[in-house]
């Protein structure tokens, strides 16, 4: 490949750059927030519920992200084609059969479900280890201050817990980054498989290299992001 | 009137009897020592007078509230309401051996995170008791370090004004110098011995024979979960008749 053409494939990569960070950015908006609620259905006293977390926190880590992406992208159409020919009606199969899977956003919709499903397990189980990390004697403190539950949660616990889930969390958006390459196996239109167009176009392995590059600066970028949030909670150990 | 009324505590932890049959009062202005070797018991019934065990039978008055008391006929405990008992808990201090200082918060803010968000006291009100607080303790200048940047008698020395900010009437110690070299654990005593000047009602539970005797007004010596002797420091260091208090002071005296 000459000069040029490297140009050129670097432009295209660039101009789909936006998929690959729109997913990146929605997985790691929602996956957080969802992860500390699975993380209290976890803690859940009512054991069935706690129970239930568990098993779907197994499924979640114990299969691959990839086959989760491709359950969940057929999974709507082929339902709703059986709804639609069984005539079933209910709350769920109505659900269903409104959803159009002929649309642009349902792709994108599919793909942050099962990242955001998948992702927010594993932060659960990161901050499950956060809490738990948390000495006794904390919670012991708090209750003989009259401190409420809530209070000792929002104001003691969670506050120390943010610090302690910094490095297992920056190594878990590392992945992410890099897992938003398994998109392409739905035709996502992200750097992977442009980068894979342009080889086949090129028959070279050059365009797959300039993807590479392309994670690698984002890991870069990330990877320094967290280095100066961890020195931002550096004011105390 | 007693503050504290403790009678017929008992607790267990499985089939191991930890505390059985203890009774004692603690008067207004009184300051108790608690001595005994380890597995006596000693910290499980600070635990129990301070909601954080539970004890399996007995009952408990602070300050004219009844904390718990054990239905005959049922043979259950029952505790105060979950207001009263809370009621209670802010009466009570309690010092931890190992202090238990919120790490993410500077020196000033462990202070007054209680009384600005527990008693709903006004931010700056509770700041300049805090840094009053901080002045007795000797610890001035040190509102905005941060609990690791501490000694662990100047640590120790935050729990207590920690503790204090809450203005409670029974302050309890749990060894409080356990985990203290002998200097540090000399800063301590001092603080100690100043709160009981000012008539301060302390139950300290301590390995510092010397302190006891110097500080308590009233020693209660535990071994395996009952009090075996009580009395003042002069009958219990002084003149003991009891072979296991003398035993166990023997090794105390030089």
């Amino acid at each position: 490949m000459d000069w040029e053409s490297i140009k050129k494939v670097t432009g295209i990569l660039l101009e789909y750059l936006p998929n690959t960070l729109k997913l990146f950015a929605v997985t790691l908006l929602l996956s957080i927030p969802v992860g500390v609620l699975v993380t209290l259905l976890k803690k859940c006293r009512f054991k069935p519920v706690a129970w239930l977390t568990n098993l779907y926190i197994l499924i979640m880590r114990g299969t691959p992200l990839m086959l989760q992406i491709i359950a969940i992208y057929y999974a709507v159409p082929m339902l709703k084609a059986s709804f639609e020919k069984d005539g079933t009606t209910g709350f769920f199969a109505d659900f269903i059969k409104n959803i159009d899977t002929r649309s642009d956003n349902y792709m994108f919709i599919a793909l942050s479900v099962a990242f955001v499903l998948n992702y927010a397990a594993y932060f659960a189980e990161i901050f499950r280890g956060g809490v738990d990390s948390i000495p006794k004697g904390q919670y012991e403190a708090s209750y003989m201050l009259g401190m409420t539950k809530m209070q000792t949660f929002f104001r003691i616990i969670l506050p120390q817990v943010t610090k302690r889930v910094i490095p297992a969390t920056s190594n878990e958006v590392i992945v992410l980054v890099k897992d938003t390459s398994l998109a392409n196996i739905i035709a996502y239109a992200e750097i992977t498989m442009k980068a894979k167009q342009q080889m086949n176009f090129y028959s070279s392995i050059l365009p797959l290299f300039i993807a590479g590059l392309f994670y690698f600066i984002l890991n870069a970028i990330v990877t320094l992001a967290f280095a100066l949030i961890e020195k931002k909670f550096n004011y105390y150990r | 009137m007693a503050i504290l009324e403790v009678k017929n505590i008992a607790k267990s932890f499985d089939s191991l009897k930890v505390l059985k049959d203890i009774s004692f009062n603690v008067e207004q202005g009184q300051v108790v020592a608690i001595i005994g070797p380890s597995g006596s018991g000693k910290s499980t019934l600070l635990r129990c007078i301070n909601q954080l065990e539970k004890a399996d039978g007995g009952e408990m008055t602070v300050d004219g509230t009844k904390m718990f008391y054990t239905d005959e006929q049922k043979g259950k405990v029952v505790y105060a309401s979950k207001k009263e008992l809370r009621d209670i808990r802010l009466k009570i201090g309690l010092v931890f051996q190992n202090f238990n200082l919120f790490p993410h918060l500077n020196v000033l803010h462990n202070i007054t995170q209680a009384p600005v968000h527990v008693l709903k006291q006004e931010k700056s009100q509770a700041e300049h008791n805090a840094i009053d607080l901080l002045d007795k303790m000797g610890l001035s200048g040190k509102e905005k370090a941060y609990p690791c940047e501490l000694s662990g008698g100047q640590q120790q020395r935050v729990s207590i004004a920690r503790a204090l900010a809450l203005k409670p009437q029974i302050l309890f110690f749990d060894e409080p110098t356990s985990a203290l070299d002998p200097e540090l654990t000399g800063e301590i005593l001092k603080v100690i011995k100043e709160l009981a000047k000012e008539k301060m009602t302390m139950v300290i539970v301590t390995h510092e024979m010397a302190f006891a005797r110097d500080v308590a007004n009233h020693v209660i010596f535990m071994d395996e979960g009952v009090i075996v002797e009580e009395g003042s420091p002069d009958e219990l260091f002084g003149n003991t008749q009891n072979e296991r208090t003398k035993q166990f002071l023997s090794r105390f005296k030089q």
